[in-house]
């Protein structure tokens, strides 16, 4: 069938192009980076990304904006005090479930 | 090829996994609806999701094939929907272990997601391949099986369910990035930095109109360097990253 064909080809694109831009970075920088300003732009890198696709899209993935809110502010006081991984995530799917319970 | 000292660290990610496959779980379900809109069977939603792990990038991707784009725009999108892993794998290059091996290193990199990376990241000292191995070793399956299962089972989830499971992944963000805020003032003032932009980069007049993958991209970039230059942050000898 043609449409299956179709459909693989993209997909196929997606796992090459996705996994590409994966490994070349590493194939490219195999050696512990010198430079000041580059090992301190690495250095910020994950914590700027992960919240920059934090906020403010957990208020866009729930059905209502403001338990998105919350569980934001309840992750962050949870992951203050310690709490790891999954505690963290628990918390904050609860605070949704029980705040969209009201609203 | 795994040494006994890699053992404990496989068990230890596939025990962090867990959790990060559970969010992914509904995550990947709501991608197997956009999927089905595309044509995809549940084997292929499964072995598509299971190769690429990557939610937005899968997002444009599925999409696309329901719009019937181009093979070219299928490149395109997925450069742009992914270019953020150019920057965390270049991160994640300075955590190894000089001797780490290059085909364990291209492994540790084609595992890498958004929370992947995250766990990796914030492993202490040099990342151990085995840690990075074990997550997705439990997390890539949930991964792929979510999206079959979104294809197959549709909207059966009740809404309510789906909107609380969306943002376990959002939770595990936050585990991520608070505890290095608390030791380090610096990553605090670049964590709030980046709230706000990301926020105002959604709501302002024409900046509004980038797509959330290149809104990570150049904030990031802005962002960070920024943070570099007003607070240089240089690692000492054991392994880069996150262990300050």
């Amino acid at each position: 069938m043609h449409d299956t064909v179709k459909v693989l080809i993209y997909i196929l694109i997606a796992i090459v192009v996705t996994n590409g831009i994966r490994v070349l970075p590493i194939t490219l920088i195999r050696k512990p980076i010198k430079n000041k300003f580059i090992q301190s732009f690495l250095y910020y890198v994950p914590y700027v990304t992960l919240a920059v696709m934090t906020f403010p899209a957990i208020m866009e993935a729930t059905q209502s904006p403001i338990a998105g809110l919350v569980a934001l502010l309840l992750g962050i006081v949870a992951a203050y005090f310690g709490l790891g991984l999954f505690p963290v995530s628990i918390i904050c799917c609860v605070a949704v479930f029980i705040i969209e319970l009201f609203v | 090829m795994s040494n006994n000292k890699d053992n404990g660290a496989f068990l230890k990610g596939m025990r962090d996994g867990l959790p990060i496959g559970l969010g992914y779980f509904a995550v990947s379900f709501s991608l197997g609806i956009i999927a089905k809109k595309g044509g995809l069977t549940p084997v292929m939603g499964f072995f598509s999701s299971l190769f690429v792990r990557a939610s937005a990038g899968e997002y444009a991707i599925y999409t696309l094939i329901a719009a019937l784009g181009t093979y070219w725009e299928a490149v395109v999108i997925s450069l742009i929907a992914n270019a953020r892993y150019l920057l965390m794998n270049a991160a994640l290059s300075q955590k190894f272990n000089p001797k780490t091996g290059i085909i364990k290193r291209l492994l540790v990199g084609v595992c890498c997601t958004d929370e992947i990376f995250g766990i990796s990241i914030a492993w202490p000292g040099y990342l151990k391949p085995g840690y990075t191995f074990g997550a997705t070793a439990v997390a890539g399956p949930m991964w792929a099986l979510g999206t079959a299962l979104g294809i197959v089972a549709g909207g059966a989830l009740p809404t309510r369910a789906v909107s609380a499971l969306s943002v376990a992944l959002y939770g595990m963000f936050l585990a991520i990035i608070v505890p290095p805020s608390k030791k380090d003032k610096a990553v605090a003032v670049a964590v709030i930095a980046s709230f706000t932009l990301s926020y105002i980069f959604s709501i302002a007049p024409v900046v509004k109109e980038i797509s959330s993958g290149t809104r990570t991209i150049i904030l990031t970039i802005i962002i960070a360097a920024v943070a570099a230059v007003i607070k240089p942050h240089t690692t000492p000898e054991n392994g880069g990253g996150a262990d300050a």
